[in-house]
């Protein structure tokens, strides 16, 4: 980027214009500087710092934006937030850092925060004249790196290049730079991009490392280059299994753990994530009102949550993919997206759960969705999933519609979210390898529910495990698929909290989810499950929600692309064919790993990471599943349509999804797929 | 430059001065002003005519909300955040007080009061842009305006 050079100049003089044509010029320098990275020198950071500043008050924008100047950065203005996530998603790497207002028209600016936190996951300084606490707090539950009050002083704003730095660092911390990068986005910039890039590569690699050698369970409590654990879908579905059975107040790590019954686990890890399933439960409870929660239970750091719905969220895509969408009836792809986001409630039936679950995520997403008779049942059903659509009503979702928001939400922003994001995205990059045009348009949504399908069939287990390992059945790829989503550089593509140590998990056998109803991961978004609550509470700030939404969102630039390329993404896994699923569709993206490490609690932050737009690639990783159980051959049978199909014979077979799970998984960020609704 | 430039630059730092230390600019108003350089000389004026531009919207839609009935606090509150926030970033000291007072009526849910603050938002409001204005032709006729000097 232009290091307060030329570019920079540039911006100036063109800035004092209004905003508008301001901004935009300044977008395309901005760009051209950003993704050039010309002089990226590292030296002259933080000059050159690449920052998009959003504001709907012209006054206070055109201050910021000569503030941001005057420090040497690389500013690029915007007064709606739905404009500057599209900016944003169209130059996965052009920007650094982010600050937004608070209040603003078009969309709530913790909602924007969200979406960014899952599909870029840059970070975000937030900045209101309010300075009441609560509202500072929920800057801070949402994962905002900074609050600043207004009047901003420019003193304020010289240091935020701290927030850049201090995100990349935790993105590298886990991993080790292995040298596998192999889907190393070439670092368009040099200085900052360039770092990110690595850091997303090198967690990519890591994490595929990962896979093979770790099986440990390491608390993701991260220390440096402690592998942590990658929560995939399956994995996370299993825990959510295991809690359901439980019952969310009686459910300790020592007895998860045992219940899940997965070698490698260890009780830290399952507390940790648990710990942050409790959080992402409390949100999904508490985002009714709020609505800041939204996304399901991306399981923040864990990313585990995440990586289930992030998972259901691939199945689905990986079913559309692999059907070629087209083939695929759109309310079979709901349901597979409301199996994969369901994850697990049922514990019964393993997939009928999830796939009511999915139903009803895609239905809170979209409620416009196509598969609206399948998704508005859910809607209705879920208060919490509509709840989610709102989420993101401002949002013009450039990624189709609303199910992708929906989904986002459901993926629960952060990590989760993340992953699912993943899903979609690669869905969306599958698509665009593919050129598959998926007839689904939620195809953001479509890969949760396959996900979850997958997992609920106790395939889900496997995309768990397969995530890192290539042996993991279809779960694993479908996991990649969600993580492709991300930003694709999480190689290990479960960013979203893929955590379910699907590292760990690798060296293990892949467990089908125990009682395919064990996906209770999927958190009802409205918190059927009481139980379900306390987890949202427990949330820590920040802790992204397991809500598809953020799948959704990021899935959005993926869409294009998944159109009709995640199709044949998914099916890739499904086939198992390739493991790499993310090479070979997604030509596109490198296929970074994608159960990449990211997925850990870091996870969905590496999921954000990877700004690399690595849409399809991770989808593709996916596909390592070898026929893990019979999940696997659910998908790999069914590719496509069948895949469908015997995903909804699944469901409405197991149709009776314990509704406090379901419900449960809304919370996840599952947004409103109420297992019941689905109809049968 | 002569002495009736000196003069007016005087007058001018002195016109700076009180509007300062009557508390109608505050310290935000100095940071716009170290901004400006020579890439954006009137940078601060540019600045303050955008504020007057996007005030009087929001000074409309506060005038129209608070003729509803019955009043709808919170988009009272809502609208004035944002003028707040406005009036802070370019450093209206009084005007923010006023409209602090303004929310303050508004979570009482005191109609009345909030009728009566809006009136003296408007007032300083009205006020400040005519000792701004007056301050900037001024400015413009002199020349260069010193840099921004923390009023003592």
């Amino acid at each position: 980027m232009n290091l307060g050079g030329s570019q920079v100049v540039n911006k100036q003089s063109m800035m004092p214009s209004s905003s508008g044509a301001s901004w935009k010029s300044t977008v395309a320098g901005g760009s051209g500087g950003g993704g050039g990275g010309d002089g990226g020198v590292p030296d002259q950071f933080p000059a050159g710092l690449r920052v998009l500043v959003v504001d709907d008050d012209p006054t206070c924008l055109m201050i910021l934006e000569k503030m941001l100047r005057n420090c040497n950065y690389e500013v690029t203005k915007c007064n709606r937030a739905e404009v500057a996530l599209s900016f944003l998603r169209e130059n996965k790497n052009g920007f650094d850092v982010v600050i937004s207002d608070v209040h603003m028209p078009d969309m709530d600016g913790f909602k924007l925060l969200e979406h960014i936190g899952i599909e870029m996951d840059l970070p975000v300084i937030m900045m209101s004249a309010d300075d009441s606490k609560s509202v500072v707090m929920k800057g801070v539950t949402h994962g905002a790196c900074d609050y600043l009050i207004k009047p901003v002083r420019i003193e304020a704003l010289r240091n935020i290049w701290q927030h850049v730095v201090r995100k990349r660092k935790h993105e590298w911390k886990d991993f080790e730079p292995s040298a596998s990068a192999d889907e190393q986005k070439p670092p368009e910039e040099p200085d900052y991009s360039s770092s990110a890039n690595e850091g997303h590569n090198w967690k990519n690699t890591k994490r595929r490392k990962d896979e093979d050698d770790d099986g440990e369970d390491r608390d993701d409590s991260s220390s440096l280059k402690k592998p942590r654990v990658v929560w995939s879908v399956e994995l996370h579905q299993q825990f959510v299994a295991a809690v359901n059975q439980l019952g969310i107040d009686k459910a300790v790590p020592k007895k998860i753990l045992e219940l899940m019954n997965v070698p490698g686990l260890t009780r830290e890890n399952v507390a940790s994530h648990l710990q942050k399933y409790r959080l992402y439960l409390r949100r999904l409870s508490g985002s009714q009102h709020p609505g800041g929660m939204s996304a399901g239970f991306m399981g923040g750091p864990d990313a585990g949550y995440g990586s289930i719905s992030s998972l259901n969220g691939l199945d689905l895509q990986a079913l559309a993919a692999s059907g070629q969408l087209g083939q695929l009836p759109p309310q079979s792809l709901a349901t597979l997206q409301a199996a994969a986001l369901g994850r697990t409630t049922n514990s019964k039936s393993p997939i009928s759960a999830p796939v009511i679950d999915q139903r009803n995520i895609f239905s809170f997403e979209n409620p416009k969705s196509r598969y609206t008779e399948v998704q508005s049942q859910h809607l209705t059903s879920s208060s919490s999933s509509s709840k989610q659509m709102n989420l993101l009503p401002g949002i013009p979702t450039n990624m189709e519609p609303k199910q992708f928001v929906s989904l986002q939400h459901q993926s629960g922003q952060h990590s989760f979210g993340s992953i699912n994001n993943q899903v979609l995205i690669q869905m969306g990059g599958q698509s665009q390898s593919q050129s598959q045009s998926n007839t689904i348009p939620h195809h953001g949504l479509r890969p949760p529910v396959l996900s979850s399908e997958m997992l609920t069939r106790g395939g889900v287990v496997d995309m768990a495990t397969t995530v890192y390992n290539p042996v993991v059945s279809q779960a694993s790829s479908l996991v990649d698929f969600s993580i492709n989503h991300k930003n694709d550089s999480t190689g290990s593509s479960y960013p979203l909290g893929g955590s379910l140590g699907i590292p760990n998990l690798t060296s293990a056998t892949p467990t089908p989810l125990q009682g395919d109803g064990n996906l209770d991961t999927k958190v009802p978004r409205r918190g059927i499950v009481s139980s379900y609550d306390i987890f949202n509470e427990l949330n820590p700030s920040g802790i992204r929600e397991w809500g598809l939404q953020d799948v959704g969102m990021t899935f959005d630039s993926a869409q294009h692309t998944m159109q009709g390329g995640s199709a044949p993404v998914l099916l890739q896994h499904n086939r198992s064919s390739e493991r790499e699923m993310g090479g070979q569709n997604r030509n596109s993206t490198s296929g970074k790993a994608i159960f990449s490490p990211g997925v850990e609690s870091g996870s969905h932050r590496n999921v954000g990471q990877h700004r690399n737009s690595y849409v399809g690639e991770n989808s593709l990783r996916v596909k390592a599943e070898d026929g893990s159980s019979h999940n696997n051959t659910l998908y790999s049978e069914q590719y496509g349509d069948d895949l469908l199909a015997a995903i909804l014979k699944q469901h409405h077979q197991q149709q009776q999804p314990p509704q406090g799970v379901g419900q449960a998984e809304t919370e996840f960020g599952f947004d409103g797929y109420a297992m019941d609704n689905l109809p049968a | 430059m002569d002495r009736n430039q000196m003069q007016m630059h005087r007058q001018i730092a002195n016109i700076r001065k009180s509007l300062f230390d009557q508390e109608y600019l505050d310290e935000q108003f100095i940071q716009l002003e170290e901004l400006q350089d020579n890439s954006n000389p009137n940078f601060v004026e540019e600045v303050v005519t955008l504020f007057y531009r996007d005030s009087a919207r929001f000074l409309y839609n506060l005038d129209q909300a608070l003729e509803k009935r019955p009043l709808d606090f919170s988009k009272l509150d809502s609208l004035m955040h944002q003028f707040k926030g406005s009036s802070s970033s370019i450093g209206a000291k009084k005007v923010k007080i006023e409209c602090t007072h303004f929310r303050d009526y508004c979570n009482a849910r005191n109609a009345e009061g909030c009728k009566r603050t809006f009136q003296h938002v408007k007032k300083e409001y009205t006020t400040l842009k005519k000792k701004l204005e007056a301050y900037f032709q001024m400015s413009r006729q002199t020349g260069p305006v010193e840099r921004a000097c923390r009023p003592r």
